[in-house]
């Protein structure tokens, strides 16, 4: 299998899907974990693509609204670990109907239940960024002893009238990249947010990009508070929450909700960075994860 | 042709400032700064009042609508008003128009059909049953439902209230977005097997699918008139052509503004800054709200994408007499809007089922009672038997009016 592309595998890198269907990813799973393939969970209706990446113990990404990019920050983690990255269902390029498989969070939980059991992940490192952290905690709310270590970068779940969570899905293109970064002109924020000058990959990447936001809108729309509140006592791995000095989307008074509902945690704030900091400081983030992940 | 009134119900006396203060007419408006109740009473009871004006002058329907956190056009319940005028037209041969209580927002749905068929009931079988989607801005901002949801729920809600209306049978609804243990309705509608329904939609392929399947009028309530419709009015009469069905021009209705006065340049002193008033402020409303991630469909997305062309102009750009020269508004003297109607919206979109704003924007109540008076004795004399040669049954239409033709200014 070839390693994953540096790309933003959302916006039609050269990426594409080796074998799909069950089993596939069942017989070598941990030995051969290089490359990107695709398992159908949910009784054969929603196929994932997941990234995989390193060697050593298993560590799980949940990527944010805005579909995965595999960059800096997931490589230096490969280095240490066996990155798993699956796509949310409809965010990858290939299949944006899988979603309409997965009616609800609960279902949303269930599959990648399905899916963490097909690769054979008992118990591994969990990160996950916006989104992609209330996936992360559902996931070791419904089944705790998967999850050894939990990260949660900017997170969302929670609901606090003083301090709402910005509705991203509701802001114009040209407000987007400010909100979700710190610096908007820098390089990470046109990675995401500039479309390509091709007019055929421009609408198809304004259409992933889009879709992306409407797919995983789907669990969180019109406020991301969908019980997690009452689940998340169920969590008992430590915690490391990171969180953009700069977060303009989930302000950093969210923190402090998380900590009190979770057992083992604690506040790394990345300085120059807005809601991913993952993206906008890949290496400064990566330490602070990788010093928390060194057991 | 049966031609409607139609009204939004707008706010009538916004601030001269008003879209460069605020960010949107829609959604987020603040009340306390913009609005005053007891004005706002003013308003509803112009608005009923301008449109049993059309009524007795001479109008086939009167039309209401349903928006929700809005300047616009503030009938959240377009079925409190339709029941007033359902009430005061009783004797005239008058459709009670709903153009209507949005499906997806309704819960559960059954609500749709037991308040249009006590509205059917209350004016003896005169309903006119819009069942529209509902705009994101309602829909998805104001009233919380996600995107990705909205059209499978109104596909959902749209068959409960056909089969509520028509299950001669108590029955269970075991859907996904509604469940109910035992469905029957109270009261049923006057018309059998149940109202005319018109769908309305802005111009998309998979509602012109939905509406030559389900047998529906399909009505396109566009503000930038009938020639930047056309394209996509001809798209509807292909699928009806490519489904096989007849090209009844009553399957289709269409929203036009229209501003009539004694001569055109009469017009313009009349009507060109409430013209203005409307396009600049009513409809200022960021453009990403109209289609919130997930609310479109992929296919509809990945097409929209390609062809941005389809991206209509910036209508704060526009003056009066842009307005009336592209035809968004069809103004002047009544010869003029005549000529017009006929030439550019009935024949060349091919549409039985016309519906005029009678009312537009910041326009007076005297205003509008002239606008209507003027529609009602110049202009409609000239358009009402447009397709009576052909022989169209006009099946969107209460059965009982479909005959029927109203005395052209009868009231004053």
């Amino acid at each position: 299998m070839t390693p994953p592309s540096p790309s933003t595998p959302s916006k039609g890198s050269t990426l594409s899907p080796q074998g799909r269907g069950q089993g596939e990813g069942r017989k070598d799973e941990g030995k051969a974990a290089e490359g990107t393939r695709t398992l159908t969970v949910w009784h054969d209706r929603v196929p994932i693509r997941v990234h995989a990446s390193g060697a050593g113990p298993a560590l799980v990404y949940f990527h944010g609204p805005w579909g995965l990019t595999w960059g800096p920050f997931l490589d230096a983690l490969a280095r240490q670990f066996t990155v798993y990255a699956p796509e949310h269902p409809g965010t990858s390029p290939d299949a944006p109907e899988a979603i309409q498989h997965v009616d609800h969070l609960w279902d949303l939980v269930l599959c990648y239940d399905e899916l963490l059991e097909q690769l054979a992940v008992r118990d591994a490192m969990v990160v996950g960024h916006s989104f992609g952290a209330m996936v992360a905690c559902e996931v070791a709310a419904q089944a705790p002893r998967r999850v050894k270590r939990l990260v949660l970068i900017d997170p969302i779940g929670l609901w606090r009238d003083d301090a709402p969570v910005i509705n991203w899905m509701l802001l114009s293109p040209q407000e987007m990249p400010g909100y979700v970064f710190q610096q908007p002109e820098s390089a990470a924020a046109k990675a995401l947010f500039s479309m390509p000058a091709d007019p055929e990959e421009g609408a198809l990447a304004r259409t992933r990009l889009t879709w992306a936001m409407g797919a995983t809108g789907k669990f969180i729309w019109p406020i991301p508070d969908k019980g997690l509140k009452k689940r998340i006592h169920r969590v008992d791995a430590p915690t490391l929450l990171v969180w953009g000095e700069a977060d303009r989307l989930v302000p950093r008074a969210y923190a402090k909700d998380f900590a009190d509902r979770l057992t083992d945690t604690r506040l790394e704030v990345v300085a120059g960075a807005g809601h991913a900091p993952q993206l906008e400081q890949p290496e400064a983030t990566a330490r602070v994860v990788q010093a928390f992940l060194k057991i | 042709m049966k031609i409607s009134a139609f009204h939004l119900m707008p706010h009538r006396e916004l601030p001269a400032d008003f879209e460069r203060r605020y960010p949107s007419v829609w959604v987020t408006p603040p009340w306390g700064e913009l609005a005053d109740a007891r004005r706002v009473g003013q308003y509803y009871n112009w608005t009923l009042d301008e449109l049993l004006h059309a009524a007795r002058m001479g109008f086939d329907g009167v039309c209401t609508n349903e928006h929700h956190q809005n300047a616009y056009g503030f009938m959240p319940s377009p079925n409190l008003m339709g029941s007033v005028l359902a009430k005061q037209t009783n004797g005239l041969d008058v459709a009670i128009v709903q153009m209507g209580m949005t499906l997806p927002t309704t819960s559960p749905p059954v609500r749709v059909a037991e308040e249009y068929g006590m509205i059917d009931c209350i004016s003896g079988g005169r309903l006119v049953a819009g069942l529209p989607l509902g705009s994101p801005m309602d829909v998805n901002l104001a009233y919380g439902i996600t995107p990705m949801e909205h059209r499978e729920r109104y596909r959902e809600a749209f068959d409960l209230v056909l089969k509520a209306w028509q299950a001669k049978e108590i029955f269970a609804w075991n859907g996904k977005y509604f469940q109910l243990g035992q469905v029957n309705l109270w009261p049923r509608p006057v018309q059998d097997p149940h109202p005319p329904v018109w769908v309305p939609g802005s111009g998309s392929i998979s509602t012109f699918d939905f509406a030559t399947e389900h047998n529906v009028c399909y009505c396109f309530l566009s503000y930038a008139g009938a020639r930047a419709a056309s394209t996509m009015m001809d798209g509807y009469w292909d699928v009806v052509d490519k489904k096989g069905l007849e090209r009844n021009p009553y399957r289709a209705g269409f929203l036009q503004l229209v501003a009539v006065s004694e001569t055109d340049a009469q017009a313009e002193a009349d009507y060109a800054k409430h013209v203005e008033y409307f396009y600049h402020k009513c409809l200022h409303v960021p453009p990403q709200w109209f289609a919130p991630p997930g609310n479109q469909d992929y296919r509809s997305l990945l097409a929209a994408n390609r062809n941005p062309v389809r991206r209509a102009e910036d209508p704060k750009t526009l003056r009066y007499k842009d307005f009336v020269n592209k035809g968004y508004v069809i103004a002047g003297s009544p010869t003029t809007v005549r000529e017009r109607l006929v030439e550019e919206v009935i024949k060349r979109l091919h549409v039985g089922n016309l519906m005029l704003l009678i009312q537009i924007g910041s326009m007076p109540h005297e205003l509008t009672l002239k606008n209507t008076e003027l529609i009602a004795r110049e202009v409609l004399p000239g358009l009402r038997e447009i397709w009576d040669d052909k022989g169209w049954e006009n099946h969107w239409w209460p059965k009982s009016l479909r005959g029927a033709r109203q005395t052209v200014g009868a009231a004053r």
